[in-house]
């Protein structure tokens, strides 16, 4: 279990970490915090000839909208561990389902960019990403470019980032109403389902993890949600019926279909209690 | 390429591989080899260090990434003169211990939580500690150390 060779660059800033990887020629990768990362590399299921580190980039980190005011989105560098988005006060749903992620020693390194990039479809941020409609950041070589949430993920551990890009920073909506909930076999594991609903500019917006490759917009609860009338147990049953996960060791697929109606009524549930001042 | 780097308050100098991983740098390069290594991705907890006072798994961090950090070690716990850190003497008293393999990370996995809330719950211990695995003891003794510990501590814990 010890990685393959690499050659190692400390980038100092993002057009350096660009022109590493452009130079790498597609055999590159960037490391973050390395929670996923370097364990695939420890297993060879990953061997990049060059290891692109931006953990030492200045600004890459840190979250700007917390002076006070309160704002309506968000803005987060990608380097911001997990453990700083479970201190911050500016987005609760955000602080809420990053403190779902691992443990203590992984929250310490993790960091939001590297979730999203990484984009494991049982993630918490995926989903946070995709329920807010979170707008990601991104530099390549050609410039600066934006992508929406809902067209990030492409599958399991695949993204619309291009293989030369850097993701930045992700402008995060701060709902005005959120309910998170999760369930996994052990504290601090992935996910078998999590659900996030977030009420952003008057319009709900639910979001599942675990049911499928990425995270999953549920448009029919979304659309009874927003419409008059429907009650949380309706809208959950409708989220129940609408995702068509899979089966394996973990949970059959009735299972996970049948949690996921039940953890949107919980974050339904939750959501009423949270109302923002 | 060398890496500097403070641990357990003294300078250190290793020259390492990139792909060496700080664990690997402690046991081998520092003869520190009280920093234990079970699962090697990230999954045990046995390697867990605190890395400028937070945990980290030490073996899903490169040694070249600490360059200028300050490293604490389960060799750092104990009085220079072998006196044991009471979290050490509390899971010796209370069994937290049996074949001993994932006791380093659970001593500093415990510090960073009294550090952090001198006074934690019997529950929130077991959520803490939950990232660390133990094969033997039966994490019933570890907890109740770790509270023991902590009710012994107070307050003072939170000096560096």
């Amino acid at each position: 279990m010890k990685p393959g060779r690499f050659e190692y660059l400390r980038a100092a800033g993002v057009a350096e970490a660009v022109r590493a990887l452009v130079e790498a020629g597609g055999d590159g990768k960037l490391l973050a915090g390395g929670q996923s990362l370097v364990p695939l590399l420890s297993m060879r299921l990953s061997r990049p000839a060059v290891v692109v580190d931006i953990n030492r980039i200045p600004d890459l980190a840190g979250i700007d909208g917390t002076d006070g005011t309160a704002p309506s989105v968000l803005r987060v560098g990608a380097m911001t561990r997990h453990a700083a988005l479970v201190e911050q006060r500016s987005h609760p749903l955000l602080a809420e389902a990053a403190r779902w992620i691992g443990h203590a020693a992984i929250r310490s390194r993790g960091t939001l960019g590297g979730s999203l990039a990484h984009a494991d479809p049982a993630a918490e941020l995926p989903a946070v990403a995709v329920a807010t409609g979170a707008v990601a950041h991104v530099t390549g070589p050609d410039g600066e470019r934006t992508v929406a949430a809902d067209g990030l993920f492409d599958g399991p551990l695949m993204t619309a980032l291009q293989e030369y890009e850097v993701l930045t920073a992700v402008d995060l909506p701060v709902p005005s109403r959120w309910g998170f909930a999760e369930l996994a076999r052990r504290h601090g594991d992935f996910a078998l389902v999590l659900a996030v609903v977030a009420e952003v500019d008057g319009r709900w917006r639910i979001a599942v993890g675990g049911v499928a490759g990425t995270p999953q917009r549920l448009a029919c609860a979304e659309a009874l949600l927003n419409g008059d009338g429907a009650t949380p147990a309706e809208v959950a049953e409708a989220a129940a019926t609408e995702v068509r996960p899979g089966s394996d060791v973990h949970a059959p697929a009735r299972y996970r279909q049948a949690i996921t109606g039940e953890l949107v009524r919980r974050a339904l549930a939750r959501a009423d209690a949270e109302v923002m001042s | 390429m060398k890496v500097g780097m403070t641990v357990n308050g003294v300078g250190e100098q290793v020259d390492v591989e990139p792909r060496r991983t700080l664990a690997d740098a402690l046991r081998e390069d520092l003869a520190l080899t009280g920093t234990h290594l079970g699962c090697e991705h990230g999954v045990c907890g046995a390697c867990t260090v605190l890395v400028d006072g937070q945990p980290v798994r030490a073996c899903l961090m490169f040694a070249v990434q600490a360059e200028g950090a300050s490293v604490v070690t389960v060799e750092g716990l104990a009085g220079v003169d072998g006196t044991l850190h009471p979290l050490q003497r509390a899971f010796s008293e209370h069994h937290g211990l049996q074949c001993g393999f994932c006791t380093s990370g659970m001593l500093m996995s415990a510090l960073h939580l009294l550090r952090t809330e001198p006074n934690p719950g019997r529950e929130r211990v077991r959520e803490e500690l939950a990232g660390n695995l133990c094969r033997c003891t039966g994490y019933a003794g570890i907890i109740d150390a770790v509270v023991a510990a902590a009710a012994e501590l107070g307050t003072t814990l939170r000096e560096p």
